[in-house]
């Protein structure tokens, strides 16, 4: 495969690339570049993290879990371009210093360069921005500090000599990357032994980890006609290659608590990467999304060549492992109604940022009159497959909205769910707090504050 | 004054510019092999057959080793020699290396490493403290025992007895860079090794004995590492040993690097412990006698199992004066990863012992907690002299009329916490808080608040008392510039920088006349581990002592050259004074070298008043004590156990601080790690024996949002009474245990939930937190 990307302003054509040839090893191993650091080869530490920048602007992403194609048309910075040509310091390397934010300085390559991505793009949430970045020595409170301080500091212009390039040099097709939803359609339908790689936050792992070589390789990340949200009257479509920021952006307006629980998905790095599609096309029971969109009634959009068709989302899981999906089949959409929001998310985790849910609940309960007129309710972490709870979702349904209904719903749950145990969980936890969500979301209705995370000192 | 200025790190500027160098990112000679282990997947059970045809003929293999492929000692145990690199017939758990592959590339290493063929005929595995017990698998003939008085009569004769047993997990290290190694071979069968350890004389030792040459054959070299907390005192030993050996077979270059999911089921962690406690306090919450057991999880091997569980011991009385104590400790073999060093290293686990059950008396006797402490707190140190204080008044200073002695006999001299107690309560608005907190739990349902104080009184110097030695080796230049080098290793913590300043003060220069550079067993041999807290307070002792032997030297010929005398040399300024003339130190230096001065010199330095008898539990196994105490509050969602810090104060003694930067770093970073090991961090092995959480995406390391919405941490005004290094208190370890109040200020939310004492084990993940919870409410 040939690819052209530019990297720290230099612009660089490699030939013979493999498909899965991870940046961060081509970078260390190839390249001579250091800087840029292996902390666990799997997206959760940020030590590799690099800076992409592409149209749709500058992101952070961690080079372990991303394949040399993927940047194909893109500009990467990595620490080493963070600095400016003549060796000045980027704002946030001279805060970094001035507010002893390293100390044994592993992970501060990375820090820098998601410090640096932030401040690029002026975003002040640091605690958002900064949640992939993993720090032992620290604690964190002067990286904090270093990242106030950079904030007040202007854009050096060498951080925004990218998207120039990207502009003059535009990007030549590539084979194994189809430009569209119809071409891949075409090449799938071909090859449907194929892997597709959306993001390759699940992929990259098989890579990584299970030391797996998928070949042939599909890269979809250049189909923007897969890419975005479309809020219409009735309908709100999610293309599939909509990344999980810009979704959780288009969540703010419309569903908020959706939209809290995605600013807790992974962290900036991997929703940065991370697609709605792959997310529900990979059939974990453990994603964030399917449970949300099932309560919001979701119909996922499939296509194999010219053939369309969609189906309840729900009905898309089949089994642990097993998903309602053809070879050569491909995930194009998701849909959901446009509805008033009643949706609220639960995402219960040991540490409460990127981290993988042991119980996801998303409550989706309509009332009428003082009665439940409609209740959809879909759980994560509590089967083998996203699974809605459909006992309690009868037991509610025509019912008056108070305590008693709770209570007697609550007892739905266990017809409705047998969850195991594992390292995140024992099966009594999560039954039992499946079981506290729905109350909590009754308290939340009534304007009780609810959330640990809505309180201060 | 170049101590006590708050410098940053000496290498932030390679850190934030991707510059500094970790052991991976050393250029390699062409030609240099990769390395990786083959992993056992049985947690007990012999190895029936191990097929690695496979292995060898998997693409870019060079060589595959087992153990009977190893020239000399097939060892890597930093104490009894118990720890083969590879296995031989038996494997001890999961994740233990069987065999060694050598190949062209890290990826083509690791590839081949799955590819054995073992066969093992497994047993039934021992992992838990219990099975142990029953098993009687133990290090050591039996439980070890040291007492004080008579406890048992003492709680007998107690009006208040206080019971309980809780469990406490250990901790991975997570360093962010990984075990690192690299061999390269020299002339003569000679080896150099770069290493990312704690211990580059431990690395040197085991390199020559695996090479069968003598330790001068090896040179061992450390520039930093990407963090350590104990986790590279003992663990690096395997790869740097693997690299040695195959370096030497095919005399290519050969470096190791786990992969992280390997390097956390290959390597040792910190210990899980059960403690179990009895107590007797008088009316007024006195303690009159306290029995702990503490059982300690070793692991597989001995590794330095019996320290960690001696210092648990040790601050099994926290900072209370016990009248009457008696600790035992029980060191359990187990099927699983050889527990090992960590930050603390046994201290977190005796100490959270106490802290645990003061909180339940506090409960129980319904005496403020914090009250309750200071009535039995040591007594404060007086000025100039010892910490007894016969006639002081017991509610301010503990038991005055008692000996002010530990369980151990050790008189503590220095009690500063009366004083930190008393600003800290001040400056965190304790009293306030704990009452509107209380006030919120009365008006609110779900979300609870809890507040929390704890004390740290942590003992420096290693147990090991001969450990307690430090080298150094100073060089000036004819241009003034200093080259600085000593036993200590920097993994983070600013001891280069900190060291540079007591020699940039020594001379009188600016700290860019210093050259840091990386440890080298050729420059100063016999090194201790940077370990125990003491880095600085040794290692800068020693550059102190080899500064002074230079400076003399300098003044001597200076004086003489100026007829003054050597005593009238002042070093100041980056200027040299002598009988009325001002030289610049470069002029100094160059003078002294054409009068054929010697401008390097060696530094020893070798902590005094030690006398630790470990065996029978006497004695004074520490030169001082470092005190700090926090105050955390909490919040917690009681349907879900789902909670968050909010708000953390601090003040801790780094006595005169050398660099108060640095080590308000260590204090911040020290209590969210500390925190972290009390909270989210759960290491889950199953009923195989494999530890289920050995990657980030399961096993949760404090992330930026977990730090305390509020955080304030301060340096206490001291000043250390024995004569350290400008006075300063060593800060590596000590503010981990501050972490501790975050824990008993969830167990304080949760006792907001019920009439009872919670039964929270740590870590207090939200699970533990909530089923507390449950049983404080099935309780009512």
């Amino acid at each position: 495969m040939e690819i052209r990307f530019l990297l720290n302003g230099e612009a660089v054509a490699l030939s013979n690339v493999a498909p899965t040839q991870t940046l961060l090893d081509w970078l260390r191993e190839r390249r001579g570049l250091t800087g840029t650091k292996e902390g666990c080869n799997e997206g959760d530490c940020g030590a590799c993290t690099v800076m992409v920048t592409d149209a749709a602007g500058a992101r952070a992403l961690n080079a372990c879990i991303l394949f040399l194609p993927q940047l194909h048309g893109r500009a990467v910075r990595t620490v080493e371009g963070i600095a400016g040509p003549d060796g000045q310091l980027h704002p946030v390397q001279q805060a970094m210093i001035d507010h002893h934010g390293s100390q044994c300085g592993f992970c501060t390559p990375g820090f820098v360069v998601s410090m640096a991505v932030a401040h690029l793009n002026g975003e002040r949430d640091h605690e958002t921005a900064l949640a992939g970045n993993l720090c032992r020595c620290t604690g964190y409170a002067p990286i904090l500090r270093a990242a106030e301080a950079a904030a007040l500091q202007p854009v050096p212009e060498w951080m925004v000599s990218d998207a120039a390039w990207l502009i003059e040099n535009g990007t030549p097709p590539l084979e194994a990357a189809p430009d569209s939803a119809e071409e891949l359609a075409a090449l799938y339908a071909a090859r449907p032994e194929a892997t597709l790689v959306a993001g390759a936050t699940d992929v990259g792992l098989w890579v990584t980890k299970a030391l797996r070589d998928p070949d042939p390789v599909i890269f979809l990340n250049r189909c923007e006609d897969l890419k975005g949200v479309q809020i219409g009257e009735h309908e709100v479509r999610i293309g599939a290659m909509t990344d999980m920021n810009i979704f959780g952006a288009a969540m703010e307006g419309l569903h908020p608590s959706y939209a809290a629980m995605i600013r807790r998905y992974a962290s900036a790095q991997v929703r940065a990467a991370a697609t709605v599609g792959g997310n529900i096309a990979n059939g974990s029971p453990i994603g964030d999304n399917p449970p949300a969109l099932i309560a919001l009634g979701a119909v996922l959009h499939l296509r194999r060549g010219a053939e369309r068709r969609a189906l309840p989302l729900e009905a898309f899981f089949i089994d642990y492992g097993k998903q309602d999906r053809q070879p050569g089949e491909f995930v194009e959409a998701v849909s959901f109604p446009r509805q008033d929001d009643r949706l609220k998310c639960y995402k219960l985790s040991k540490r409460f940022d990127q981290d993988i849910s042991a119980v996801c609940g998303c409550f989706n309960i309509r009332v009428e009159d003082g009665i439940v007129s409609s209740a959809r309710i879909a759980f994560g972490g509590m089967a083998g497959i996203p699974k809605r709870a459909a006992h309690v979702e009868s037991a509610l349904l025509g019912q008056p909205w108070e305590v008693g209904t709770i209570r007697m719903a609550q007892a739905g749950f266990d017809a409705d769910f047998a969850p195991m145990s594992d390292m995140r969980a024992s099966a009594a936890y999560r039954l039992e707090t499946a079981r506290a969500m729905l109350e909590r979301y009754f308290a939340e209705d009534q304007g009780e504050q609810v959330s640990v995370l809505e309180v201060s000192a | 004054m170049s101590v006590t200025r708050p410098l940053p790190h000496d290498a932030a500027r390679l850190h934030v510019t991707g510059t500094a160098r970790y052991i991976d990112d050393v250029p390699m000679p062409k030609g240099t092999l990769h390395l990786a282990f083959g992993l056992s997947e049985v947690a007990r059970g012999r190895i029936a057959a191990m097929d690695l045809s496979a292995v060898r003929s998997a693409p870019g293999v060079v060589a595959v080793l087992t153990a009977a492929d190893l020239p000399f000692a097939n060892d890597v145990s930093p104490s009894v020699h118990d720890e083969p690199l590879l296995a031989v017939d038996r494997v001890n758990y999961v994740g233990q290396p069987l065999f060694m592959v050598v190949a062209e590339s890290h990826l083509a290493a690791r590839k081949a490493a799955r590819l054995g063929d073992v066969r093992i005929a497994g047993e039934e595995p021992i992992l838990t403290i219990d099975q142990a017990l029953a098993a009687d698998s133990r290090f050591e003939g039996g439980p070890v025992i040291w007492q004080k008085g008579d406890a048992a009569t003492a709680i007998a004769q107690s009006a208040h007895v206080i019971e309980g047993s809780f469990e406490m997990g250990g901790q991975e290290h997570f360093y962010l860079e990984g075990q690192a190694a690299l061999a390269l071979p020299q002339e003569g069968g000679d080896m150099i090794v770069q290493s990312s350890t704690q211990h580059p004389t431990e690395i040197q030792h085991k390199v020559a004995e695996a090479l069968g040459v003598p330790m001068h054959a090896v040179r061992v070299e450390v520039r930093r590492m990407g963090g350590g907390f104990g986790g590279k005192e003992s663990q690096g030993n395997a790869l740097a040993v693997s690299c040695a050996v195959a370096a030497r077979l095919t005399g290519r270059p050969c470096k190791m690097r786990y992969d992280r999911d390997d390097d956390i089921m290959i390597t040792g962690k910190r210990h899980d412990f059960r403690i179990a406690y009895r107590a007797g306090f008088d009316a007024e919450g006195l303690i009159q006698g306290v029995e702990f057991v503490q059982y300690a999880r070793c692991g597989w091997a001995m590794d330095l199992s019996l320290p960690v569980a001696d210092r648990a011991m040790l601050h099994a009385d926290s900072a209370y004066l016990l009248p009457n104590a008696r600790i035992e400790s029980h060191r359990l073999k187990t099927n699983t990863q050889s527990a090992t060093a960590y930050r603390g290293f046994g201290g977190p686990q005796g100490m959270l012992g106490m802290e645990r059950l003061m909180d339940h008396a506090a409960h129980a006797l319904g005496i403020e907690p914090v009250e309750l402490r200071r009535r039995n707190y040591y007594a404060e140190a007086v000025e100039g002299g010892s910490a007894r204080r016969d006639n002081s008044d017991p509610k301010e200073s503990g038991r005055g009329t008692l000996p002010q002695t530990t369980p151990y006999g050790q008189e503590v001299e220095d009690f500063e916490l009366h004083g930190i107690t008393e600003v800290l309560l001040e400056s965190s608005d304790y009293a306030a808080r704990k009452a509107a907190i209380a006030e919120w739990n009365a008006t609110h349902g779900a979300i609870r608040k809890g507040i929390a104080f704890s004390p740290v009184k942590f003992g420096i110097s290693f147990t090991l008392t001969h450990l307690n030695q430090a080298g150094a080796l100073v060089h000036v230049y004819q241009d003034g510039s200093v080259h600085l080098n000593h036993g200590g290793t920097e993994m983070g913590q600013g001891l280069f920088q900190k060291v540079a300043q007591v020699a940039a003060e020594r001379f009188g220069i600016d700290m860019a006349s210093v050259k840091i550079t990386a440890t080298d067993t050729a420059k100063v041999p016999n090194t201790s581990a940077t370990a125990a807290s003491s880095g600085s307070d040794l290692n800068g002792m020693a550059v102190k002592a080899a500064c002074d032997t230079i400076r003399a030297r300098m003044a001597e010929f200076l004086a003489a050259e100026h007829q003054a005398t050597p005593e009238d040399v002042r070093f100041e300024g980056g200027n040299v004074q002598v009988g009325g003339e001002v030289l610049s130190f470069a002029e100094a230096a160059q003078r002294c070298y054409e009068g054929r001065v010697s401008l390097s010199s060696t530094g020893f330095y070798k902590t005094p008043k030690l006398a630790w008898d470990r065996v029978k539990g006497t004695g004074r196994p520490f030169f001082y004590f470092a005190y700090g105490a926090a105050v955390t509050e909490v919040a917690v969602d009681s349907r879900t156990g789902e909670y968050r810090i909010l708000r953390a104060d601090i003040l801790h003694d780094a006595g005169a601080s050398l660099n108060p930067a640095l080590d308000k770093g260590q204090v911040e970073g020290g209590y969210v790690q500390g925190a972290g090991w009390l909270t989210t961090e759960e290491l889950v092995w199953d009923d195989k024996g494999r530890l289920r959480t050995h990657a980030p995406s399961t096993y949760k390391i404090p992330a930026f949002s977990d730090q305390p919405d509020v955080f304030n941490v301060a340096l206490w005004d001291g000043r250390n009474r024995e004569d350290s290094i400008y006075r300063s208190k060593a800060v590596g370890e000590p503010p981990f245990m501050l972490g501790i109040s975050a824990f008993l200020a969830l167990s304080d939310a949760v006792a907001s939930c019920g009439d009872g004492y919670p039964d929270l084990d740590a870590p207090a993940t939200p699970e533990r937190v909530w089923a507390a919870i449950r049983g404080m409410r099935d309780e009512l």
